[in-house]
């Protein structure tokens, strides 16, 4: 139905739904922003990947989950679990490390997870949640439960062993798998291009002919259609699909990485592409206005520092907490 | 109670628990078509029973039979992941050590991973290099990660049983030689074996040979033959390798005062370094003899028979040893 505006025009159902995937991508770049300034600050520990670039394919396909819908994530993973409608305070907590975290500060930035909205955990080993998600699709079907389960993998991890074998699987158990690949051209810090044979991850897929849509993956827009055409066809019985969305990485591999292997002015023509100013331009061509815009980005920047705020304040976990939850029977003792 | 094979009676708790229980399940090569001689033979008629969703014929892809487990354990079923053996579990080693064992703690408790990895552990004769190794104490080493190595039949049932109720990953390693061993095995479907505790399987009073799987059949042979030349020996089946019954093997030496740790693994970085350690660490006072272990010559098994018994640890080896630390300080002239 469509809804009046401070401008008085009417937008549509889709304009309001496009604005506020929007507003989620605003949320995921303010969060990893925060977070490499954390780790500047030596607050955060350890390494932070940031997707700043890629958030277009994380919010639409997320946005076309059910929250009990699963998802796999993987190293770089901050964006898949706000865009599943994890808490980001609880995701900051989690990065300084402290009580509160959603893994109570035994994860980190690389192995964020949120159990409680179906997110399945940030993963360091490439390739590993495909069959991990595979298996979670196979308790899907055991189960009779019409839950879709998403898993995100990246251009570098195309060329493991574990990405094959669960391609094949997907297809010979016709399991309820969304797989995405999000392809940033960039396998760590090697161009992927130059250590890859053949046409690339749809080609892969499809040699296990398993059903491949291509999408620009900095188009909010594109992305969701395909997301939700896929979606519906796994829902409806139709077997794994495979989402391959071309992207580009801004930043390095991780914050701290200046990216030399590039070559010179790859990253700023790149910035002309990024998805959040693409999705920008299209919201005001259907009649949103500037000041909306800029509201909801100053919104989403003081959400993600009232986040980073608790998390400052948030206490470190007691060191006994480091005992807890390695297993029930053979766990180690806590001393008194 | 009914006598049974190794390999039967591990079926046979296979399959109480899953009739007792709709979301266990496994997967692994070849489990649907039951040849005889291999470790499939453990799933025989199983899948006429629970159909094809439950008892899942894999294609050759161990890294994804055991992260499929994986994932589908903590999506909140019970997979036991077939890999036949620790040879090609080898293959699956990732997605048991950064996986399996990493998920229920780097994710804050939030999720379980009750899957059980089957990958038996052995020399096979003529078997060769790369289908007859023992690798259990690899597993011992990593966190998160339970270790079953069943010597009897009744306990291959009874610890798979508590192994597949188990929360937590376990591995479960049957010996290959075993599975042909007879024993009786009890039919309560209720009857369950406790992870982590050891069992007497000789009473003596002279000196503690503890032992696991396939070397409890070698050192109860040793005890017998040892009682011919009036030494007493008590064997301790261990059961389980993580975690182990130090209780148990600490209360047997403090009557022995003789600890012998015999194992088929390869001697150097194995798990009877670990339980003469413990012992020698808490009970130095109390040792009549300094520990001993025995162990197979560091090299991969070989396959000509003279070579593979050279490989081999028997129950020749046991005696010996067992004689050579009663003799120390006198305690076999005192007899």
């Amino acid at each position: 139905m469509p809804t009046a505006t401070s401008a008085g025009t009417e937008r549509t159902n889709q304009t309001e739904r496009i604005f506020g995937m929007f507003k989620t991508m605003l949320l995921i770049r303010a969060f990893e922003e925060a977070a490499h300034q954390m780790l500047t600050e030596g607050l955060v520990h350890g390494s932070v990947h940031q997707s700043i670039g890629q958030e277009a394919i994380s919010v639409a396909v997320c946005g076309n989950m059910r929250r009990d819908d699963l998802i796999q994530s993987n190293h770089r993973g901050h964006a898949h679990a706000i865009a599943k409608g994890a808490n980001p305070t609880a995701m900051m907590k989690e990065l300084l490390g402290r009580v509160g975290g959603t893994n109570g500060g035994k994860g980190g930035s690389m192995h964020i997870a949120d159990f409680s909205v179906g997110m399945l955990g940030a993963n360091g080993i490439l390739a590993d949640g495909m069959p991990l998600a595979a298996g979670a699709a196979q308790a899907v079907a055991l189960k009779g439960e019409d839950k879709v389960v998403g898993v995100f993998v990246g251009d570098g991890s195309t060329n493991r062993g574990p990405f094959y074998e669960s391609l094949n699987w997907a297809k010979v158990f016709h399991l309820p798998l969304l797989i995405v690949c999000e392809d940033n051209g960039y396998a760590s810090t090697t161009a992927t291009r130059s250590v890859t044979a053949g046409g690339g991850p749809a080609v892969r897929a499809r040699a296990f002919d398993i059903p491949v849509v291509s999408v620009d993956g900095n188009d909010l827009l594109a992305v969701d259609a395909a997301a939700a055409e896929l979606i519906e066809r796994i829902r409806n019985g139709g077997g794994p699909q495979f989402l391959h969305a071309a992207t580009y990485r801004l930043k390095g591999h991780v914050s701290r990485d200046p990216g030399m292997y590039r070559p010179k002015g790859e990253v700023e023509e790149r910035w002309d592409h990024e998805p959040i100013r693409r999705c920008e331009a299209w919201l005001v061509g259907q009649g949103v206005a500037l000041n909306e815009i800029e509201a909801a980005r100053a919104a989403a920047q003081a959400a993600i520092a009232a986040s980073v705020a608790e998390a400052r304040a948030a206490p470190f976990p007691d060191p006994k907490v480091a005992y807890a939850d390695v297993q029930d029977v053979g766990a180690p003792s806590c001393p008194k | 109670m009914p006598e049974m094979t190794y390999a039967d009676a591990v079926r046979e708790g296979l399959a109480e628990e899953m009739r007792r229980d709709p979301l266990v399940w496994a997967l692994g090569e070849d489990l649907s078509t039951g040849h005889t001689s291999t470790s499939t033979n453990q799933y025989k008629n199983l899948i006429d029973e629970f159909g094809p969703k439950r008892i899942v014929n894999a294609p050759i892809s161990e890294s994804t039979i055991m992260g499929s487990a994986v994932g589908a354990a903590v999506a909140g079923t019970r997979p036991i992941a077939d890999l036949r053996s620790i040879d090609f579990g080898l293959c699956a080693i990732d997605e048991l050590v950064n996986q399996a064992a990493k998920i229920r703690y780097m994710f804050g408790g939030q999720a379980r991973v009750p899957l059980v990895a089957r990958m038996a552990i052995g020399t096979r004769h003529g078997a060769a290099a790369q289908h007859s190794q023992s690798y259990e104490a690899w597993f011992v080493h990593i966190p998160g990660l339970i270790v079953v190595t069943p010597a009897t039949p009744a306990d291959g049932k009874g610890l798979l049983k508590s192994a597949i109720r188990c929360d937590d990953p376990v591995v479960f390693m049957e010996h290959k030689e075993l599975w042909g061993a007879k024993g009786e095995v009890p039919t309560d479907a209720d009857h369950l074996v406790p992870l982590g505790k050891a069992r007497i399987a000789r009473a003596g009073k002279d000196l503690t040979i503890v032992a696991w799987s396939r070397m409890v059949v070698l050192a109860c042979q040793a005890a017998e033959e040892l009682a011919t030349v009036g030494i007493d020996a008590e064997v301790i089946d261990l059961r389980t390798l993580w975690p182990w019954d130090c209780e148990a093997v600490f209360a047997s030496v403090r009557k022995t005062g003789r600890l012998l740790v015999p194992q088929e693994a390869v001697l150097a970085g194995g798990f009877a370094g670990e339980v003469v350690a413990t012992v020698a660490e808490a009970l130095g006072d109390v040792l009549k003899a300094p520990v001993r272990r025995i162990g197979a010559p560091r090299m991969p098994v070989p396959y000509a028979p003279p070579l593979e018994d050279e490989y081999r640890i028997t129950d020749r080896h046991i005696v010996a040893t067992a004689r050579s630390m009663v003799g120390y300080g006198g305690a076999l002239a005192r007899r």
